[in-house]
């Protein structure tokens, strides 16, 4: 198979991407051991939910996962480039929780999750009525950021849950990664997917066409991740993407069969339908049931995090969407003037 | 000597809307004598008869608008 081929295993981790303006070339600079981080007026300039500051906080998370080729291990714990991330995730978590409307209750919030309309406008729906291959093999690019990695940014929540809740979260998250078995790894089941779709399985090959949008849903989960003080907003979190995962996995399965795909990327999302309705079931129970019994003062968190998750996927969607209407990629594409003007 | 697993009972989790709970492994043996088997390590079974995957739920069973 594709991913296993010389090379795929990516014992370096990824080549670092091309920077999106002044604050991500200059964290790739510092990665790279040829520049200072960037300066504080450049991170405050940035727009928050724009390339260069995605981009930029993509590059700093990245190195708690598998890291960059050439960019030394150490540097995931650099005070300096620490300092740099915090004032990101700053701009980052403030902006969300100005600009995401929240539900008052975590059982609202869910409600309203558990409604599926049958005229849904979303990026499934979309798919799975009339899209392209072309718009397929994008959208499984830009998700590849996340599902190559699929489940790792909750693993770090494990250690910050007790009894119900944690026991319940290690029982999904065991699912996640094939519940003992190597090939049944649902990271694996999508690089099978990405080979069928005649694309590149390397772990962080498609970071350079990763839109803005797009990176801005895999920032979400890392912020949430590793911050304990984010565990109530993380498990919110992935409650949102349990429970809209089956229905919408569904819709894309039917994608990949019109589109001819092929046997595994039909497969990927197969499996999550059925998996997800389990998972769905677990978290609300035990994963949020046992936090909110344990620490009823993180509903609010909790309700956050379902939220937020739908903000971002959303605009998300609307790249996408928005783009395939107009006849246009939805990649991530450097206009020519996007060349850093800094020193 | 403690009991071994199988001599416990086995726990299924009951809900007024959405499927039945039930720990995997399992068999599921169908109307017409087909046997499907799952071993997720916990088994989310259809009472709506909705699921296109039947007898495994597939989250058809949910509302298709807010009011009830």
């Amino acid at each position: 198979m594709a991913h296993d081929a010389p090379g795929a295993h990516d014992g370096e981790g990824p080549r670092l991407p091309s920077a999106r303006g002044p604050v991500s070339a200059s964290v790739a600079e510092y990665l790279r051991g040829t520049g200072a981080p960037p300066g504080s007026q450049d991170v405050a300039g940035a727009p928050v939910y724009g390339d260069d500051l995605q981009l930029a906080l993509y590059l700093c998370y990245e190195l708690h996962y598998r890291g960059f080729a050439g960019v030394p291990e150490a540097l995931e714990w650099d005070p300096d480039l620490l300092r740099v991330r915090a004032a990101l995730e700053h701009r980052f978590l403030t902006a969300l929780r100005a600009d995401v409307p929240v539900h008052d209750s975590v059982d609202d919030a869910l409600a309203d999750l558990l409604v599926e309309p049958v005229d849904g406008t979303g990026v499934s729906h979309h798919l799975s009525a009339e899209g392209e291959l072309w718009q397929v093999r994008e959208y499984a690019a830009q998700r590849s950021l996340y599902h190559l990695k699929e489940a790792d940014p909750h693993a770090w929540v494990l250690p910050r849950l007790w009894g119900r809740a944690k026991s319940g979260m290690a029982a999904v998250e065991f699912d996640e990664y094939g519940g003992g078995r190597t090939d049944r790894i649902h990271a694996r089941l999508f690089a099978d997917l990405m080979a069928d779709l005649g694309l590149d399985t390397t772990y962080g090959h498609y970071l350079d066409e990763g839109a803005a949008e797009a990176l801005a849903t895999v920032n979400l989960m890392s912020l949430l991740g590793l911050h304990r003080a984010l565990r109530g907003a993380l498990v919110g979190h992935f409650a949102a993407v349990e429970i809209t995962s089956s229905p919408a996995s569904r819709r894309l399965a039917e994608a990949m069969r019109r589109t001819g795909a092929g046997p595994a990327a039909e497969h990927f999302y197969d499996e999550h339908v059925e998996a997800d309705a389990v998972h769905e079931q677990v978290v609300r129970h035990d994963v949020i049931g046992g936090l909110l019994a344990e620490e009823p003062h993180l509903a609010p968190d909790v309700a956050f995090g379902i939220d937020v998750t739908g903000y971002l996927e959303d605009r998300f969607a609307d790249r996408l969407l928005g783009a395939w209407r107009a006849g246009r990629t939805s990649l991530h594409t450097p206009p020519r003037s996007e060349i850093p003007l800094s020193s | 000597m403690p009991k071994s697993p199988s001599d416990e009972p086995r726990r299924i989790k009951v809900q007024r809307q959405g499927p039945v709970l039930v720990e995997g492994p399992v068999e599921v043996e169908l109307e017409d004598g087909t046997i499907v088997v799952s071993d997720r390590f916990r088994v989310a079974l259809c009472t709506c008869r909705r699921s296109r995957r039947y007898p495994w739920c597939d989250t058809s069973h949910r509302d298709r608008t807010k009011d009830r």
